[in-house]
């Protein structure tokens, strides 16, 4: 064993590494001796906070994590669930924060990367993705630039996989200006039996790396800077941020699907933060096994890397696989078949050690299980902010002045309409490839995005279908985190069944600040207890997910934004549906009930640069009784649009719709409350729905039946929006501002050089 | 072992969208009398290959003659 | 009739192009880019996609794939050959078709629905009337074509412009209508022969109504009405 790390220096280069020294001193007692280089650097990225979820491991135990249609929780690369007949859906989401702020195209575009290959590491074909992105706002140039590098890194990475990129979502909030947000969601489609886990078996077997070569690239990149705090020295990391290669991954992609298809593997996994070290052992320790790699054989693309630099490597689109020894020759005259190499670089064993080799010398011997189990598990402080008392006696409709009379409220309705976090993100979308695949029955910019259940290349088509949301609105939780995560919940999950899906399984991207922070801490605990009552109470398990700690900047945290990505069944996608109005005469119904709920909304926000009050509340059964009764009138095939209240209200509902169906509608809404809160109150547990005259009945009669309040609000027609005595609005005015909105606030007259954008 | 730099570029008269970008941003930052800006690829080969060689593989492969025109450059010439 | 779906490493496309050929009952198959026999194939696709990660230029090191001296020689037989998108990419570099596919003007990947005006041609792939509309999508970052003035004029005499982008009531607007800066609102064109043909929209994502509109069907149809007529 080369003992090259004197006993004194090696609690230094611990603390340097981000090893507390407790954590260090439990490295010296596991292994019984001084750690060496290799060793230390393995130990210390395997306990980050990125891969041991120390801080929040135990907190996310409150999820409910098992349901009839699970077939694997959290715990793997990605959760599974079966949608019927036979098949099962992949999904997962994931941050790639830091690496974003530091350089958003390669940000973007590597956190693509590493979530779809969590989807075919379990053997998933992936058919989708959708992301999650929060900057600051757009007046700032150096926003507009990681706001603009982001899409174009997530189009440039995503189009060429040929993955569609169907869904997602975008917030602009000056919490998020130094620490901006990209949440990666991917989904999957697989045949249950294919099912793969990431679980070394069978001493003797090989340990095979497939895919790129390893370079210096990204050494501690993911795992380091995820795990702590973000500053002005950040733009230093900036070498440490990896440079995708889609094309590869795709090659990646269908290679590894071919390698599974033949069943020629043992064992799949992918290569992601902390590189070799965190895949193999994670793999050997959930097979109770032993490896030994042999650092010399990974093929390298830099001259005179040192063993500990090839273990902890984060170069890009590599994979690991198990494989017994007869197969190994059909298993790289496949990869050959695609041009990727495969090359052994160790074997299983049954000693239950991690052993690493350069050539004859072991530089590392460890206990494998060690890595991946023996991190310490804390459980911060958590304390309630002061600050929330304050903002929360907050009361908009006493403490403020609000516009009334039809003029003002319309123009308060095109503002917004023009806001950054209501317009629409067809700017966005355009740029990614949504269709490839031919499943994409709903495009982007609906409620949810639904993907018809099939591989149509092979001729398997199905009836079936699934439908995929994700959410969540940070000022919420900022205001109220445990309200404000279910409200999350609760609108991916009536955004999917206003596409007719039924809601079956969620995963999570949570981003939060610094878990030391007791104060942040309790926002963290707070909003799981919030999605984990929700998701109990819906039957809705959380299957898979990925929590990012430490988004802050100069000390300030991000708003808490536990992110929410839903995926819903659709038994027959005849009966899919869209937010835009379809035909005139068809009768406007609202379903649930509009309170004066205006705290933390995007029309105070905008009318009164004020982000205060307390969110609008959640109602867990009737949330659970408006989606039976979308998903009953859905099924009868009576619905002819549906589309939810979320942020601006119904008045910004009422217009969505009007301008995706390109017509107009007259309303009239009650007079209980003062006319900006009937406009524009995010009240929850609402959904505007139509139908045709001679289906209110049946509507009316499945609402009554499930105590669902049911209004009849108007009709459908003419080319103007008209809710009685408060707006009128023409659609081709509405439409205008909303589809240019966004291009305009990222194109302002000035164009400005990417070289001054980077200097902030 | 001989190294060679190669330069592609648009041909003259062809629309280059990035270099006319560059163009505008470089004015809107206040610098004057830019005639114009082109933005092209630089290559670098370490090859056991002659300079005609090099050419057929810009004729070939590194360049598109329709649109590109491309120069190269052996070490040391520069 | 037989469709050879040729898929290179990097094509993306190719799923799609057999399922659309599918829905209307015409067989289709894969044809890796190392093979060299198009023995039993009556028409060829070279579906969308990157290629080679469209490193380098896009097409450029697809078309030096063993299968394309083969494609050659089909098409110089005058078999039918289309290419969508990158396939448009990969017959221009491979000069079966003139020109080259640039950066688009706005810089950006542009995925949407598109109106397209078809032309009097030549091509032996679509027939439509002159001046029918058709809606079908554009999924793109190079699809701005290229060509020199007299190449252009040679086009346009000899029928080979089959496919222009236009506004949704089939006119053109003053200052173009291409969604990418094409030269004289080009989005498809053909060989002299018309049995080559290049389009940067994508019509096989025009085929199956439950994914959009249906309007790329005679992009596969016609061709192989008159395979069939040929062959009696």
């Amino acid at each position: 064993m080369r003992d090259d790390l004197p006993a004194d220096l090696a609690p230094r280069l611990a603390e340097e590494l981000g090893l507390k020294l407790s954590e260090y001193e439990h490295v010296v007692e596991i292994l019984g001796r001084t750690p060496t280089v290799t060793e230390l650097y393995m130990y210390s990225l395997m306990w980050s906070e990125h891969c041991s979820y120390k801080h929040s491991r135990k907190s996310l135990r409150m999820f409910p994590t098992e349901g009839p249609a699970v077939l694997q929780g959290p715990g793997e690369n990605a959760g599974v669930i079966g949608v019927g007949d036979g098949w099962a859906v992949a999904f997962k989401m994931e941050s790639h924060n830091h690496p974003s702020a530091i350089e958003p195209y390669q940000g973007a575009a590597t956190g693509v990367g590493g979530i779809i290959r969590d989807i075919f590491t379990m053997g998933a074909r992936p058919i989708a993705s959708l992301n999650s992105l929060r900057f600051g706002t757009l007046d700032k140039p150096r926003q507009r630039y990681l706001f603009e590098g982001a899409v174009a890194g997530i189009g440039g990475y995503g189009n060429c996989l040929g993955v569609p990129t169907v869904g997602g979502e975008v917030y602009f909030e000056e919490a998020y200006e130094g620490n901006c947000l990209i949440n990666a969601m991917a989904i999957g489609l697989m045949r249950e039996e294919d099912l793969m886990l990431a679980v070394a078996a069978g001493p003797g077997n090989l340990i095979v790396l497939i895919g790129s070569t390893t370079g210096r690239d990204g050494i501690g990149g993911a795992s380091v800077l995820a795990s702590q705090e973000f500053d002005e020295k950040a733009e230093d990391k900036r070498p440490s941020v990896q440079v995708g290669d889609p094309f590869t991954e795709k090659l990646l992609i269908e290679a590894c699907l071919e390698l599974l298809q033949r069943d020629l593997l043992v064992a799949l996994g992918d290569l992601g933060a902390a590189g070799l070290t965190s895949s193999a052992s994670e793999m050997a320790s959930r097979g109770g096994v032993g490896l030994e790699i042999d650092v010399t054989l990974v093929p390298q693309r830099e001259d005179a890397m040192k063993p500990f630099e090839i273990m902890v490597s984060e170069s890009q689109e590599r994979m690991l696989a198990v494989v017994t020894p007869e197969k190994l020759g059909e298993v790289q005259d496949i990869c050959e078949h695609w041009g990727l190499p495969a090359t052994v670089i160790g074997q299983v064993t049954d000693t239950g050690r991690f052993v690493i080799r350069e050539g004859d010398e072991v530089v590392g011997d460890m206990p494998a299980a060690t890595l991946a189990h023996d991190a310490p598990i804390y459980d911060p402080p958590a304390e309630r902010p002061a600050y929330l008392d304050e903002l929360q006696r907050f009361d908009p409709l006493s403490e403020l002045d609000h516009p009334g009379g039809v003029e003002m409220l319309t123009a308060t309705l095109f503002d917004l309409l023009a806001s950054p976090n209501i317009c629409s993100r067809r700017w966005i979308w355009e740029q990614y490839d949504h269709q490839v695949m031919l499943n994409t029955v709903v495009l982007p910019g609906s409620d949810a995005a639904v993907l018809r259940i099939g591989m149509p290349g092979r001729g398997e088509v199905t009836e079936r279908a699934i439908a995929a949301s994700s959410d969540c609105n940070g000022r919420y939780c900022y205001l109220d985190p445990y309200t404000g995560a279910q409200i999350a919940v609760a609108e991916a999950a009536r955004n999917v069944a206003c596409a007719g899906g039924r809601p079956a399984a969620i995963t999570d991207c949570l981003n939060f600040g610094s878990p030391e922070k007791p104060e942040v801490f309790w926002t963290f605990t707070e909003s799981i207890r919030g999605m984990a009552d929700a998701c109990r109470a819906w039957e809705v398990p959380v299957i898979s997910g990925n929590v990012s700690f430490y988004n802050e900047s100069f000390g300030q945290p991000i708003y808490p934004t536990p992110t929410v990505g839903l995926v819903g069944v659709l038994e027959d996608v005849a009966h899919h549906t869209t937010l835009g109005f379809k035909q005139a005469g068809d009768v406007v119904v609202l379903l649930g009930e509009t309170g004066a709920e205006l705290g933390g909304s995007e029309y105070l926000k905008v009318v009164h640069e004020t982000v205060a009050g307390l969110p609008p509340r959640v109602d867990l059964d009737a949330e659970a009784a408006l989606r039976e009764v979308l998903l009953a009138a859905i099924g009868e095939g009576i619905v002819r649009s549906a589309h939810d209240c979320s942020e601006g209200g119904i008045a910004v509902a009422l217009a969505e719709s009007c301008i995706a169906g390109a017509v107009g509608a007259d309303i009239h809404l009650g007079d209980e409350l003062p006319p900006v809160a009937e406009l524009f109150s995010e009240t929850q547990g609402r959904v505007v729905v139509t139908v045709a005259e001679d289906a209110v009945e049946r509507l009316f009669e499945l609402a009554f039946e499930a105590a669902v309040p049911f209004a009849v609000i108007g009709t459908v027609g003419g080319e103007v929006l008209r809710i009685e005595g408060l707006v009128e609005a023409g659609v081709v005015e509405m439409s205008d501002v909303f589809e240019g909105a966004l291009a305009g606030l990222v194109h302002p007259e000035e164009t400005i050089a990417t070289e001054e954008l980077r200097e902030g | 072992m001989a190294r060679y730099e190669v330069y592609v570029t648009y041909k003259q008269g062809i629309f280059d969208p990035p270099g006319a970008t560059a163009e505008r941003a470089l004015a809107n930052l206040g610098y004057e009398g830019i005639q114009s800006v082109k933005i092209g690829k630089y290559i670098q080969i370490e090859a056991d290959a002659g300079l005609e060689t090099v050419r057929e593989m810009c004729e070939r492969l590194l360049a598109n003659p329709v649109i590109e025109d491309y120069r190269i450059v052996t070490e040391g010439e520069a | 009739m037989r469709l050879g779906v040729v898929l290179f490493p990097g094509s993306n496309c190719e799923q799609d192009v057999v399922h659309a050929a599918h829905e209307l009952g015409i067989g289709a198959e894969y044809v890796w880019h190392g093979d060299t026999d198009l023995a039993g194939f009556d028409a060829l696709v070279l579906p969308g996609g990157f290629s080679y990660g469209d490193y380098i230029r896009c097409g450029a090191v697809a078309r030096f794939s063993p299968v394309m001296s083969e494609v050659v020689r089909f098409a110089e037989r005058g078999g039918p050959v289309m290419g969508i998108c990158n396939g448009f990419q990969i017959l221009t570099e491979a000069h079966l078709l003139p020109g080259a596919l640039l950066r688009n003007t706005g810089l950006k990947f542009i995925c949407h629905p598109q109106p397209l005006r078809a032309e009097r041609s030549v091509c032996h792939w679509v027939n439509l009337p002159e001046g029918t509309v058709v809606d079908i999508p554009v999924n793109h970052n190079e699809g701005n074509y290229y060509c020199d003035a007299e190449t252009l004029e040679r086009l346009n005499a000899n029928g080979q412009v089959v496919l222009r982008y236009c506004e949704p009531d089939g006119s053109r607007a003053p200052g173009g209508s291409a969604p990418n800066g094409a030269l004289d609102d080009i989005a498809g064109i053909c060989n002299e022969r018309g049995n080559v043909f290049g389009l940067m929209p994508h019509p096989e994502r025009a085929v199956d109504p439950l994914v959009g509109t249906t309007d790329g069907r005679p992009f596969f149809t016609t061709v192989m009405a008159r395979l069939a007529e040929v062959a009696g």
